[in-house]
């Protein structure tokens, strides 16, 4: 087995398709993408069956990431912006469930990819951008002039919000990917360590003792982080939304 | 692929696989451009496609991202549809279900307080009633048995009355009778009297007329 930390990343054609000269091979990052929109589809709805009055177990816990989502957006963008909750509760749970079943060992995790990061990333900015120029106009413009600023520096001030503005995707994307990349190097090298100081003798296996502490705590750690990525993910997008909500900033 | 100065440990396993004729990349330098696309590796014991080994860091692959771009769109649109039109309306209204309950089961728990509340109201009216029914009752018969007592002792007091009355007249009568006495006492002491001083009789009408005028007639 490649004790390399970035063969895991590496994406690997299962079903060669190429369509007019673009590779479109269903690969193992398009089995996890299916893989995670199955378990969260089928937990969501499978878990929500009975419709029971009194949930069971698992049916509070699709509530709860139901209401926490709603919640969350709630405060967020206000009761305008509650029109794109499926969008935000679909872009949580399918974060969540990526990361989650990137923990999963020899599973290929979905958002350590920069580009799905970034298309996700992209789909929000681009939702905030239509929807408020859509709603507002170039009202939405005014979303760059902060009020009660002196003339004098609102050109400075403006820039500053554009570039702000256009480090959004970037910063959103590269939160993700960044996190769960580096997650998934730290968890593989100290694991590599463990293999490869118990090779050297009886030394080498007490060595690999603390290696192996650290990998436990880092998966641990490591789970921690998929859900907290998976809800900054969120609540950045909520914030986001609310500028196109509320372009005039309040 | 694995061939980086980190995958030492490999090197035996590697070597194994180089002796298959397919495969070349046991020399770091040799990168794997050159390897033949659709090229089939059994290192994971899974069968792989093309490992888009070109050298670069796997995530920036960049001929990997028109693939995931489209599975994205395709598998993102999917769970979108499935959570907006399935799960989200599902979830939404177990939860309106539960909650209209909720504010059902408050509304009848509210109604029968306030039915409790007008029991107790009215219980307490007809407490306060009865009171002043008793305490009516009580007065009436306290009124009753002091009017009937007035009256008793007004009878008694009349027949009192009366008694002393009689008795006084009885008094009166006895008493003139009386004084009617002592004028022919009177007589009879005067006629002995005058016997004893004089040794003669005075007669009966001398001795009255005498009488009368001691009398203080």
């Amino acid at each position: 087995m490649a004790n390399d930390p970035t063969h895991q990343f590496l994406v690997n054609k299962i079903v060669p398709i190429e369509i007019g000269g673009i590779d479109f091979s269903f690969t193992n990052a398009s089995l996890f993408m299916v893989a995670t929109v199955a378990a969260a589809a089928g937990f969501l709805y499978f878990t929500t069956g009975q419709r029971g009055l009194v949930p069971s177990r698992m049916q509070s816990v699709s509530e709860m990431s139901y209401e926490f989502i709603a919640s969350m957006l709630r405060e967020g963008a206000g009761s305008h912006g509650m029109k794109f909750f499926p969008l935000v509760f679909s872009l949580f749970m399918f974060v969540l469930t990526a990361n989650l079943l990137g923990m999963v060992p020899y599973f290929f995790t979905v958002t350590s990819q920069i580009i799905v990061t970034f298309a996700l990333a992209i789909l929000v900015i681009g939702t905030v951008i239509v929807y408020g120029f859509y709603k507002h106009g170039f009202g939405f413009l005014k979303l760059f002039v902060p009020s009660g600023v002196p003339g004098a520096l609102l050109p400075l001030v403006v820039s500053i919000e554009v570039i702000s503005f256009l480090s959004r995707p970037i910063s959103l994307s590269i939160r993700l990917f960044a996190n769960m990349l580096a997650g998934h190097i730290t968890l593989k090298v100290f694991a590599g360590f463990v293999t490869s100081l118990s090779a050297l003798g009886a030394l080498g296996v007490a060595g690999a003792i603390l290696p192996l502490l650290m990998t436990v705590a880092l998966t641990g750690l490591e789970f921690l982080v998929s859900f907290l990525q998976a809800y900054v993910f969120a609540v950045l997008t909520c914030m986001y939304l609310n500028d196109a909500v509320h372009p005039g900033g309040h | 692929m694995s061939v980086t100065p980190a995958s030492a440990e490999s090197t035996p396993f590697e070597i194994a696989q180089a002796e298959t004729p397919a495969t070349s990349h046991e020399t770091p330098a040799d990168t794997h451009a050159a390897q033949p696309a659709g090229e089939v590796h059994t290192e994971t014991g899974v069968a792989h496609g093309d490992e888009h080994a070109t050298g670069v860091f796997p995530p920036f692959d960049q001929t990997t991202f028109a693939s995931q771009l489209l599975w994205l769109a395709i598998t993102f649109g999917l769970f979108y549809l499935l959570m907006s039109k399935v799960v989200i309306p599902r979830i939404g209204g177990i939860l309106e279900t539960r909650h209209d309950r909720i504010a059902q089961d408050l509304d009848e728990a509210s109604r029968l307080k306030a039915e409790a509340d007008a029991a107790i109201a009215s219980y307490e009216q007809d407490l306060a009633s009865a009171r002043a029914k008793g305490n009516a009752i009580a007065s009436t018969a306290r009124d009753e048995a002091k009017a009937k007592a007035d009256a008793e002792r007004a009878k008694i007091e009349a027949s009192l009355q009366d008694k002393i009355a009689g008795a006084e007249a009885r008094i009166a009568e006895i008493k003139a009778k009386a004084l009617a006495d002592v004028g022919a006492i009177a007589e009879e002491t005067t006629a002995a009297l005058v016997e004893q001083l004089i040794g003669a009789k005075a007669t009966k009408a001398e001795i009255a007329s005498a009488v009368k005028t001691a009398a203080g007639e």
